[in-house]
């Protein structure tokens, strides 16, 4: 099947709290040409994982996610494209505050 | 369970504290992987630079897990202070708390309640917060 966009193999780095979705894996592999496809593809395979970093239909606040080493939030997002050999890390944010 | 800590690290958590007032001050101790050991004292930078807030840089952020993955280490403790309110975690330190093995330290340097500075610990695990005793050992 062709289509316009080509999906790769992406490695992905799941955080501790992140892990009871994942069954425990530190590290998954999941198809995507984007960011949102990802999340997509990783949703399916890991049931309410996609809930925990999306809240309508964007990046959770305190959710940080890496395309090797550079914040997504600095290359479109969702919309941040993936090709082979890309690594994502995702991270909750280390926040809080007195309120 | 009890957060062992060296006097020396409770006491640059301290100085730090007081160094960045009015800002909340924020940091990590670093220890080897599964060790529960808090041996390495990391402060970090305030990336919302607020009296009410902090968040660390997320460059930094990456930075210090790729530490930890590279030479296996674990966050043992993860610190900050607040400024005018009492060292026991808000809504906020609990919806955000993402480490449920590390302990939660908070400091507090408000000065009608704390001539001293509180320094306390807390496990935060699944919204639930348990104050643990800290032990601050003295060595010769």
């Amino acid at each position: 099947m062709s289509s316009s966009t080509s999906s790769a193999e992406i490695e992905v780095r799941i955080p501790t709290i992140l892990r009871p979705y994942t069954k425990g894996e530190k590290l998954v592999t999941a198809e995507a040409s984007d960011l949102k496809g990802l999340i997509t593809a990783l949703d399916a395979r890991y049931a309410g994982l996609g809930e925990r970093l999306l809240e309508n239909n964007e990046l959770r606040r305190f959710i940080n996610i890496y395309i090797n080493d550079e914040d997504v939030r600095f290359m479109g997002s969702l919309a941040a494209t993936l090709k082979a050999g890309d690594s994502v890390t995702i991270l909750p944010a280390v926040a809080g505050g007195c309120k | 369970m009890t957060l062992r800590i060296r006097a020396d690290i409770v006491a640059k958590i301290l100085e730090q504290s007081r160094a960045e007032y009015p800002d909340e001050c924020c940091g990590v101790i670093l220890g080897p992987e599964g060790s529960d050991s808090a041996v390495e004292l990391k402060p970090m930078i305030n990336a919302a630079h607020s009296p009410t807030f902090y968040e660390f840089d997320s460059k930094d952020l990456l930075a210090l897990y790729r530490e930890l993955d590279e030479k296996s280490k674990e966050i043992v403790v993860v610190y900050h202070s607040h400024t005018e309110t009492q060292a026991y975690p808000s809504r906020t330190d609990i919806a955000y708390a993402s480490e449920p093995n590390a302990h939660y330290v908070l400091v507090s340097t408000r000065k009608e309640i704390a001539p001293e500075t509180e320094f306390r610990s807390y496990r935060i695990i699944d919204g639930e917060v348990t104050e643990e005793p800290v032990e601050i050992i003295t060595t010769p």
